[in-house]
């Protein structure tokens, strides 16, 4: 889990991926063949969305466009076809938490109450501290070891009430950011 | 050449042709509705699944049947297909299906629509649909909105064809509008406030099958069964400059390009589609600027043809038609083909 | 071989790490091949090992690879399906994360009998960790001469990739995954034309889940006869089974196909019964796509037979009785469960996941979603059952991709099977106790 403190606080002029990050760019560009640069599109908005705050600005896809010189239209296509990149801004940590059949079997409903209760926010919101937001997600391949709850990267699994609390103060303690990749 | 049966007529077709233009080719009521194919533009058909068909035969080679209907429009003929349209009773009840879909979100705004008279929805709801409808759910909303001076997106009536996003892709440089979000949440957008604005945008409007991108240079103006369509053409620099004029007495309310019986822009001598530019659209609306070439030829069925707006012309040649038909009888049937201008020369 | 085949090594303390993997024997099938075997009997040996799609849909892989288009000078890729997105199945991750380089030299022995010098693993963006899990077992690969230019002096070359997706459950249909493999939207192709003629890149294109490729590496190792031998009928192999809902022992199995559900169920090898003495109510046999039966139904055939976990036995009977193999995510449900509960939250699940390209599945997912919600809120007649039957019925078969019939069969065999509960929930709302959890008639 990357520590974006700086990246979060980005302005729009300094939208500009770290040397780093470019030299990732580079090396994923050689995957695909020389005239498919599209195929690393969802690749880097994942990259940007880690780099740029947890979301994805119409001025970051822009960038990302940019970078990939294709039409902004053609990313906000694919943006806002795929449930993990936020169009939206999000708390430093996006919990999300399972809804679909094995989980709510095993009591994912309990979980998601009892998160909306410590946290004072419904599923879609974002506590007052900007800290935490809460979704609510279906089948994240976890289904034998439900309930269960992914943060950034991280799946929390047969999750209890006694562990969601613990789990919340080490993140709380922790004070980063939860992201993808 | 691939010999095709469809409802028990036979046709043989060039190899690659597809279920629903060989159809076309046989024509009348055989032919399947097409919502969102468009021959005209790659890579359409497929998606609104109205134009669905049973195949009992799959060809001479194999003959097995194929197991589910398929979209007749991205279906290719093969030899000794056997195809059920108007003939199977299931077909049409899965038909009436697919209407129901693209009717429970659609907020059958036609009394304020200026698509109404002209809207392949409203012919489908006729033609295929039920009388009422069993959901109970709010629809889906969006606010109306203006992409650019002369185009308006009502999104609540489209029926997501994807025709206007090939024409910004195969018409249009720089695409900068598509369809955003996904499942029941997709939509046609610029993502961002934008203007869509470049010559041929304008060809959005004509390729909508319903209400969702309508002129909002014609907007509320008029509604189309009040309009007398009349062929013209000017010399223009970026475009054939072939359109249809809508008349509302001696003024010219809208200009559109000229369509065929499917709705589909008319082609060229070389076959090419006769898109027209937004300046003939829009910005040439003085009948000064154009050649007068006589009153378009409208579907009979159309509602936009009861007005008789080819009524001098017609109706003599019609007269002495039934005389001659029928010269010592009072009673003439006024029917098949009678206001039909293709008549005339005969 | 034994039942164990692809999950043999998953207990090892580090199996994930190339040389702990190879200690076990790893990649020695791929050197054996490579010396040893044409692509052309790779291929043969797959057909004749009986092999069927492990991802759901169960068509004979050798079959797939045959229709796979040749032509000169046109490159050809292999796509692993690590997609998975099936509500109840997790076995590919478990497989992945356990065990990643057993896959990869599956998918470098398929590559080579497909004459493809590119694949790629395109796996579901939820699972990033896992992505990394691979990516690293791939650059040991590339270390050790595996993948690269020029394996092991063989003169074929391999160029492996991982490449992530970004939520959506479409991408696990094949055409849906190119697409967004593409970059674009995860909207699945109209076919004709197929991956294999034009997939990826308009390139000819085989697409296997990713434990479908895993088992490559056991069949080339001891031959497709000897993996046609195990298991019953035309369900050759062993096939990985996740196992979750309300029984004692949730996890992944590796079972010979062919024994039986209530063995399955029952023994402490695999499920270990029902949690909390409960009894058996339903059974979601293969991921929620496929129809779901009631305990006598999954339990024992409609003609008294036991029902037998193979492709052919958990369909006997058709949609009347039957079901599907289809992912092997295998969910059970306690006497308590409500069944109408259970169907709203896949009836949500697939209009959240609908693409959205095709009208019937595009507007009749959200309808059906909202009927059941109706329904569970005490507000539903009888004729919402019969129009959610209707509704169901006509995106069935109806639709661009089989996310139509994968939301339309749940709702069909749930009313088949459980229609009076439903009646209860539309005319005794009342009688239900706590609706939104379970569903038990009250006593007074």
């Amino acid at each position: 889990m990357h520590n974006m403190n700086e990246t979060n606080m980005t302005s729009q002029s300094q939208l500009q991926f770290s040397e780093a990050r470019m030299a990732e760019i580079r090396e994923l560009l050689t995957h695909y063949p020389e005239n498919q640069s599209r195929s690393a599109l969802i690749p880097i908005l994942h990259m940007a969305q880690s780099d740029f705050g947890g979301w994805l600005s119409v001025p970051v896809m822009d960038y990302v466009a940019s970078v990939l010189n294709l039409l902004p239209i053609q990313v906000y296509e694919v943006a806002s076809f795929y449930s993990m990149f936020n169009l939206k801004p999000v708390g430093n940590y996006l919990i999300e938490v399972c809804r679909t059949s094995s989980c709510w079997l095993c009591g994912a409903e309990d979980i998601t109450a009892h998160l909306e209760n410590k946290l004072g926010i419904k599923v879609g919101q974002t506590t007052a501290d900007g800290l935490f937001t809460l979704k609510a997600v279906e089948c994240l391949g976890s289904c034998g070891t439900a309930p269960m709850m992914q943060v950034g990267a991280n799946y929390y699994e047969n999750l209890t009430i006694s562990k969601v609390d613990s789990i919340l103060e080490e993140l709380k303690k922790e004070n980063k950011y939860s992201r993808y990749c | 050449m691939p010999k095709v049966t469809i409802d028990d007529i036979s046709i043989e077709v060039p190899e690659g042709t597809t279920i629903l233009e060989a159809a076309r080719m046989i024509g009348g009521d055989i032919v399947p509705p097409a919502m969102c194919y468009y021959s005209h533009l790659q890579g359409t058909g497929g998606y609104c699944r109205t134009c669905i068909v049973q195949v009992t035969q799959g060809s001479e080679k194999d003959p097995r049947p194929m197991p589910k209907p398929v979209a007749s429009c991205r279906t290719t003929v093969m030899d000794g297909m056997v195809v059920k349209n108007t003939t199977s009773p299931e077909l049409l009840e899965a038909r009436a299906g697919v209407v129901e879909f693209l009717l429970i979100n659609h907020p059958l705004d036609c009394p304020v629509c200026d698509q109404a008279g002209e809207c392949h929805l409203q012919d489908l709801g006729y033609d295929h649909g039920k009388l009422e409808t069993r959901s109970e759910f709010p629809r889906r909303e969006f606010e109306p909105i203006d992409i650019g001076p002369h185009i308006k997106l009502h999104m609540n009536r489209c029926i997501l064809c994807y025709r206007c996003v090939k024409v910004a892709d195969q018409l249009t440089d720089g695409r900068c509008h598509g369809v955003i979000s996904r499942g029941e949440a997709s939509e046609i957008s610029t993502y961002i406030e934008q203007a869509i604005d470049n010559d041929f945008s304008g060809n959005m409007i004509d390729v909508c099958p319903v209400g969702a991108l309508t002129d909002r240079t014609f907007r509320f103006k008029s509604r189309v069964w009040y309009t007398k369509p009349v062929d013209a053409h000017r010399d223009c620099p970026t475009c054939s400059g072939k359109v249809r004029l809508w008349f509302q007495g001696d003024d010219v309310i809208r200009v559109t390009s000229r369509k065929d019986e499917y709705g589909e822009v008319t082609t060229g001598p070389e076959g090419n589609p006769e898109w027209i530019c937004n300046t003939c659209r829009f910005d040439t609306k003085s009948v000064h600027d154009w050649e007068i070439e006589g009153p378009s030829h409208i579907q009979r069925q159309s509602v936009i043809s009861a007005n008789h707006y080819e009524s001098l012309k017609a109706l003599k040649v019609t007269t002495e038609r039934m005389y001659d038909a029928n010269p010592h009888g009072t009673k003439v049937d006024l029917g098949e083909g009678a206001l039909d201008p293709n008549n005339e020369s005969k | 071989m034994s039942a164990k085949i692809l999950l043999a090594l998953d207990h090892i303390e580090g199996i994930a790490s190339l040389p702990v993997y190879a200690q076990h024997g790893g990649y020695a099938v791929l050197k054996k091949v490579l010396s040893d075997i044409s692509p052309q009997q790779v291929v043969e040996e797959v057909k004749i090992s009986g092999l069927r799609g492990r991802g759901g849909a169960g068509f004979p892989t050798g079959l797939k690879w045959s229709f796979l288009a040749r032509p000169e000078g046109v490159p050809r890729y292999l796509v692993c399906n690590a997609d998975e997105s099936e509500p109840g199945t997790f076995k590919d991750r478990y497989l992945m994360e356990r065990n990643p380089h057993l896959m990869i030299e599956g998918m470098i022995i398929s590559s080579y009998g497909l004459g493809a010098n590119t694949a790629y693993i395109y796996i579901r963006g939820e699972y990033f960790y896992i992505a990394r899990i691979l990516e690293k077992a791939i650059k040991e690969a590339y270390a050790a001469g595996y993948l690269g230019k020029n394996i092991l002096n063989s003169g074929f070359d391999l160029d492996l990739h991982v490449h992530v997706g970004a939520g959506a459950y479409i991408c696990g249909e094949e055409t849906a995954l190119l697409e967004s493999l593409e970059g674009k939207r995860g909207n699945p192709r109209i076919k004709p034309p197929f991956p294999a003629v034009q997939g990826l890149y308009n390139c000819p294109t085989v697409v296997n889940n990713s434990e479908t490729l895993a088992a490559v590496v056991p069949i080339l190792d001891k031959g497709g006869a000897a993996y046609a031998a195990i298991g019953i009928g035309k369900s050759t192999g062993t096939k990985l089974i996740s196992a979750s809902g309300h029984i004692n022992r949730p996890g992944v199995y590796e079972i010979e196909l062919g024994i039986p559900v209530e063995e399955f169920i029952y023994s402490d090898e695999y499920c270990g019964g029902i949690r909390n003495g409960k009894k058996l109510k339903a059974v979601v046999a293969g991921g929620s796509s496929v129809p779901i039966l009631p305990a006598d139904l999954i339990l024992k055939t409609a003609e008294g037979a036991p029902r037998l976990m193979s492709y052919e036995s958990l369909a006997e009977g058709g949609f009347q009785t039957g079901t599907m193999m289809g992912s092997g995510g295998f969910i059970v449900m306690d006497e308590d469960t409500s069944i109408v509960k259970n169907l709203y939250t896949f009836a949500r699940f697939y209009h959240h996941e609908s693409c959205g390209q095709c009208s019937p599945c595009r507007e009749g997912t959200g309808w059906m979603e909202r009927i059941l919600h109706k329904i569970l809120d005490g507000h539903g007649s009888i004729t919402d059952i019969d129009l959610l039957w209707d509704i169901q019925k006509n995106i069935d078969g109806k639709t661009i991709c089989p996310l139509g019939e994968a939301a339309a069969w749940p709702v069909a065999s749930a009313i088949r099977h459980f229609r009076s509960e439903f009646e209860e929930y539309v005319l005794n709302p009342h009688l239900i106790e706590d609706v939104k959890h379970y569903y038990r008639l009250q006593t007074t």
